[in-house]
């Protein structure tokens, strides 16, 4: 009884990492799109969360439908993410340092401006009746349904996103601008148009992450600072540029931390971020990834 | 080339007036010296998993303010607030602007427990201001407690006083608690351990969550299946996170609620209606239906005043609202005149006895309040979740009714003492 | 970071108790430097050796909670050792720091050391926030006050705001020392072109780690000087939030002047304080995003590229390229 008992925690415990991981996969694919192809660092990669958990929020608030919100809130962060684009990194195109630097002091305004508009206390979105609840999934293990959707939903979005980069002409380019997008400018390829549609994709999932995010668990000001962070970790073990990798990386983090959070509480919550070291120390470019970019998704 | 000259003289004439300003400010020239009017800092949590706490206890500070048509003793008030997240270090920061820049003569706040500790060392280097501590750690008052520091309200500890033996006696043998890992859950643990190990129930384990925790998925899954209930210890966003996690994942175990997890803070916060909570047995300093003249009229004060608060007050606009009345009351008592370093009122506030809308208060030897504490349920009304009065603990003290030895064998709270497992 | 300061500003630095309030010396005079001193550890690595360290306010932290857990407080465990003891004890302990942090971060380059500095500062804050035997977790160590030495309290504004310019004023002149030195040519050597130095000899690897050892020494004076400015040291001080602090102040400041980061401070200090009186002081953080922006985007090189620039460009005409 005592093993089964364990056994169920365990269960219990792999599908909560597979939430986070879920969670964890959606930021950080949008942040590796952008830093494998566009090679830009952007630090305010969090605030494009933030905005869209807080937009959805009031757009789903005020219309009192979730997909809505889902909806508003992807579609600001990819307006943001465009105008961040256009405005400073286009502008400072090769020097990193500068663009780095820039999307630090716009996420400090970012955060700013929504702590200002939203308030301090944390918000949440009620997602549809019928993804509310638990459901009995066997073994009298009883799980949040909102848990089970957004894994399902991430894995429909994670195929989409593979189908898209290595089946249609747009992924094509994609790829080939990440390997050499001067050779592939000289062909003719309008390279800013594809590199602008790329930076509102990888906005726009993670402005759709911040809804969910928002919903099974909750929004407030600082988790633009946990989420960027996450991406960080993520898109550093899993390799940068590497869709493959921001999902195997995502996996691991998530599962890392929810079993660090269960089985070594005291100290889980540092695990992550010593495995992330571990890998910058001794692994730089991540499992999947190559000195160089997005060889295969 | 004369206007050049004439502009050239008029912009260094600007500079150097503009450098003469700039220099008076640093120099301190011109500082407000009037004595006039009385200062008084709020540090409140507005920022941080306490946000909507604070800003109720904001609400409870300026009310106390308001009753007196903002003058006490012939003098004005002035109250300026400042912000802390609930870390110690923001609690200080915020102190420290409060009273080395805007020249506040007396500091109300901080929230949060473990910024009530810091504070309060803070406190021994600033003689010259009085302090009014609303925050819950047993430690703020006794431990080096500093002598400038009053608290007219009650730690975790004497919060919870009653809980213990209420539960054992509805059967729960066996608890569980989940509460954030820093110095006010602790207390609450401690003071409910003491009564509940006495009568013979057991706490098997322990679940702690760092503060501002947002995924309880963790917590949920570890609590045992042979639990008779769960003490959650949490307050403000961490509180409703926790339940709101807890009923999708189809928790069943009865829950025992700390005295801020039953607080307006968490009953009224927005989203999803929480009525599965009704029922659910608490301790605090007040029950939102407390019958006496004094906590009726609280209330329609704070419901007349502020349109946009709780239905009901939140235990911390009490809290704040009653540290306020009594810094107030004790200018009266020295008609506005608090002495060198605030000898006289600091005499007068160590002897006042306090009249609050939750009762009389009295301050002990180290400054520390002792106050009734009220046994609650928590009940559905007209207006959503509220708790009601099932009895009353009067003069609850900081050693909870054991001698100071007997309670030091028991053990100050902190995250390991006590055990009864 | 050769321009040496003119005799005039230093005598207005040292005057400063004589005509300013109290409050001016120690709110704003000596946070600005101590604050400084942590952000001259991550701008002298950014400039020297090309490396963008965010975990520098880390190794202030073990500088700092070394002197809490060595000399007294009021925290149990505390050795209450004498200052004399434990501040040089702490300082060892922050080199070590440092030199760890080096031994991790050496290899990396531009974003990776970047990524991987931000990973140990926020992985060191959750650990001093969890753990409760030697840091007291959330709640942090409270009562470290500056000591008294030959009967001056230090802890006082203008003797407190004394020793922070002493320290600082040492940090400015050996980091200027440090530049012509071989150490500092061979650093700028391996932060221009690291293969090419390797080939020619130099162990590129070990004079980064010196570096970072270096740095701590800088970071962990600086982390001393906050921990007697606050009089108590949490894992909050470390967190995210005070480590982006450090990089804002090390860019609005400047890396090309040693005293860049102590003006970046000064700054920044000031729009804490008065930021107040301009805006709501609610959105002090707004105010002081926008102005690093601001700089960001139209300088070079934060203040002392505006300093440089105004002085007409001093350095170019020197001949002095390699910064």
């Amino acid at each position: 009884m005592y093993s089964f008992a364990r056994m169920k925690l365990l269960i219990v415990t792999f599908l909560n990492g597979l939430t986070l991981a879920a969670l964890y996969f959606l930021v950080a694919a949008g942040f590796s799109l952008i830093f494998g192809l566009l090679r830009q660092v952007n630090l305010a990669h969090g605030s494009l969360f933030l905005v869209g958990s807080y937009t959805g929020f009031s757009a789903a608030q005020w219309s009192g439908f979730w997909w809505f919100g889902a909806f508003v809130g992807a579609a600001a962060s990819a307006g943001l993410g465009l105008l961040m684009y256009v405005a400073l990194f286009r502008r400072f195109q090769g020097d990193e340092m500068r663009q780095t630097l820039a999307s630090v002091a716009l996420s400090i305004i970012l955060a700013d401006v929504m702590l200002w508009f939203w308030g301090g206390a944390p918000h949440q979105l009620d997602l549809p009746d019928a993804l509310t609840g638990s459901v009995v999934l066997g073994m009298g293990i009883k799980y949040p349904v909102s848990r089970l959707f957004v894994t399902g939903l991430t894995l429909l979005v994670g195929l989409g996103l593979f189908v898209l980069l290595s089946r249609t002409r747009f992924g094509v380019l994609v790829r080939a601008g990440v390997e050499d997008a001067e050779m592939l400018a000289a062909s003719g390829v309008p390279v800013q148009r594809l590199f602008m549609a790329t930076f509102a994709l990888g906005a726009a999932l993670t402005g759709f992450a911040g809804v969910v995010g928002a919903s099974v668990l909750s929004v407030s000001p600082g988790e633009d600072a946990r989420y960027l962070l996450a991406s960080l970790v993520v898109v550093i073990v899993g390799g940068i540029g590497s869709l493959r990798g921001a999902a195997v990386g995502a996996l691991l983090i998530g599962l890392a931390e929810q079993m660090g959070l269960v089985y070594a509480p005291t100290y889980g919550v540092v695990f992550t971020f010593v495995l992330m070291v571990a890998v910058l120390r001794w692994r730089p470019h991540g499992l999947f990834g190559v000195a160089g970019g997005l060889r295969h998704v | 080339m004369q206007t050049f000259r004439l502009f050239n003289s008029l912009r260094i004439f600007m500079r150097r007036t503009g450098a003469l300003a700039t220099l008076a400010a640093v120099v301190g020239v011109g500082a407000v010296h009037a004595q006039e009017a009385v200062k008084i800092g709020v540090v409140a949590t507005l920022e941080g998993p306490f946000a909507v706490l604070g800003q109720d206890a904001i609400r409870g500070a300026e009310l106390a303010i308001a009753e007196r048509g903002g003058k006490v003793a012939g003098r004005s008030i002035e109250m300026i607030k400042a912000s802390s997240t609930g870390a110690p270090d923001t609690a200080v920061v915020a102190s420290r602007k409060l009273i080395e820049q805007d020249k506040v003569q007396f500091v109300v706040g901080p929230l949060s427990g473990s910024e009530g500790i810091a504070v309060k060392e803070y406190a021994k280097s600033q003689p010259g201001v009085t302090f009014f501590a609303t925050s819950g750690a047993q430690q703020t008052t006794m431990v080096t407690p500093a002598p400038n520091l009053f608290r007219f309200t009650t730690d975790g500890a004497q919060m919870i006083a009653g809980l213990g033996d209420a539960a054992f006696a509805k059967g729960f043998k066996r608890v569980v608690t989940v509460a954030e890992d820093y110095s006010y859950p602790y207390s609450q643990i401690q003071g409910f351990m003491l009564e509940y190990c006495k009568a013979g129930g057991r706490v098997i384990d322990k679940l702690w969550v760092p503060f501002g925790t947002k995924d309880y998925s963790g917590v949920v899954s570890r609590i045992p299946a042979d639990a008779d209930a769960i003490l959650v210890a949490l307050a403000g966003a961490d509180a409703v996170n926790f339940l709101t996690q807890y009923e999708q994942a189809g928790g069943s175990t009865p829950l025992i609620g700390g005295s801020a997890m039953v607080d307006q803070g968490v009953l009224a916060a927005k989203g999803k209606r929480r009525d599965w909570v009704a029922g659910t047995p608490s301790a605090g300093p007040l029950a939102d239906d407390l019958d006496t003249p004094e906590w009726k009229r609280f209330v329609s004060a704070y419901k007349t005043t502020f349109k946009d608060g709780f239905p009901s007050p939140s235990l911390f606009a009490l809290f704040y609202y009653i540290n306020t009345k009594a810094l107030l009351d004790g200018l009266d008592t020295v008609k506005g005149e608090p002495g060198a370093n605030h000898s006289s009122l600091r005499v007068a506030l160590s002897s006042m006895e306090l009249k609050t809308p939750t009762g009389l208060v009295r301050l002990d030897e180290n400054r520390q309040a002792i106050a009734d504490i009220f046994v609650t349920e928590v009940v559905k009304t007209g207006s959503g979740l509220a708790t009601r009065l099932v009895k009353v603990i009067p003069r609850v003290n900081q050693t909870l009714g054991l001698s100071k030895d007997e309670f030091m064998k028991v053990g100050m709270a902190t995250k390991t003492s006590p055990e009864c497992r | 970071m050769t321009l040496r300061l003119p005799l005039a500003f230093t005598a207005l630095l040292l005057s400063l108790p004589l005509w300013a309030s109290p409050f001016v010396v120690f709110q704003i005079g000596a946070q600005a430097l101590g604050l400084g001193c942590v952000a001259l550890s991550l701008s002298w690595l950014m400039s020297q050796a090309g490396a963008v360290s965010l975990a520098q306010l880390s190794v202030a932290g073990v500088a700092g909670y070394g002197v809490a857990l060595l000399g007294g407080s009021e925290f149990e465990p505390s050795r209450g050792w004498p200052w004399t003891v434990a501040v040089p004890l702490a300082l060892l302990a922050g080199v070590a720091a440092g030199a760890a942090l080096g031994w991790l971060a050496a290899r990396t380059e531009g974003l990776q050391t970047i990524m991987l500095t931000l990973a140990v500062a926020v992985a060191w804050a959750l650990f001093l926030q969890q753990n409760q035997v030697l840091t007291n977790g959330f709640n942090g160590i409270t009562g470290t006050r500056a000591p008294t030495v030959w009967g001056v309290d230090l802890s006082r504004p203008t003797p407190f705001y004394l020793l922070s310019l002493a320290v600082a004023a040492a940090c400015v002149l050996v980091v200027q020392r440090l530049y012509g030195t071989v150490f500092g040519l061979t650093l700028r050597g391996a932060r221009d072109d690291a293969r090419k130095m390797a080939a020619l000899g130099y162990q590129v690897q070990q004079h980064r780690i010196a570096a970072y050892a270096f740095a701590g020494l800088v970071a962990s004076l600086g982390g001393v000087l906050r921990l007697w400015f606050n009089g108590q040291i949490s894992s909050g001080s470390m967190a995210m939030g005070p480590v982006i602090d450090i990089l804002v102040i090390a860019v609005i400041g400047g890396t090309r002047y040693a005293w860049g980061p102590f003006a970046g401070a000064l700054v920044f200090v000031l729009l804490q304080n008065f930021a107040g009186d301009i805006v709501s002081a609610e959105r002090f953080r707004l105010f002081v995003g926008v102005v690093f922006l601001i700089l960001v985007l139209a300088t070079r090189d934060g203040l002392a590229g505006l300093w440089d620039h105004w002085r007409g460009g001093v350095l170019r005409q020197r001949g002095v390229h390699n910064l």
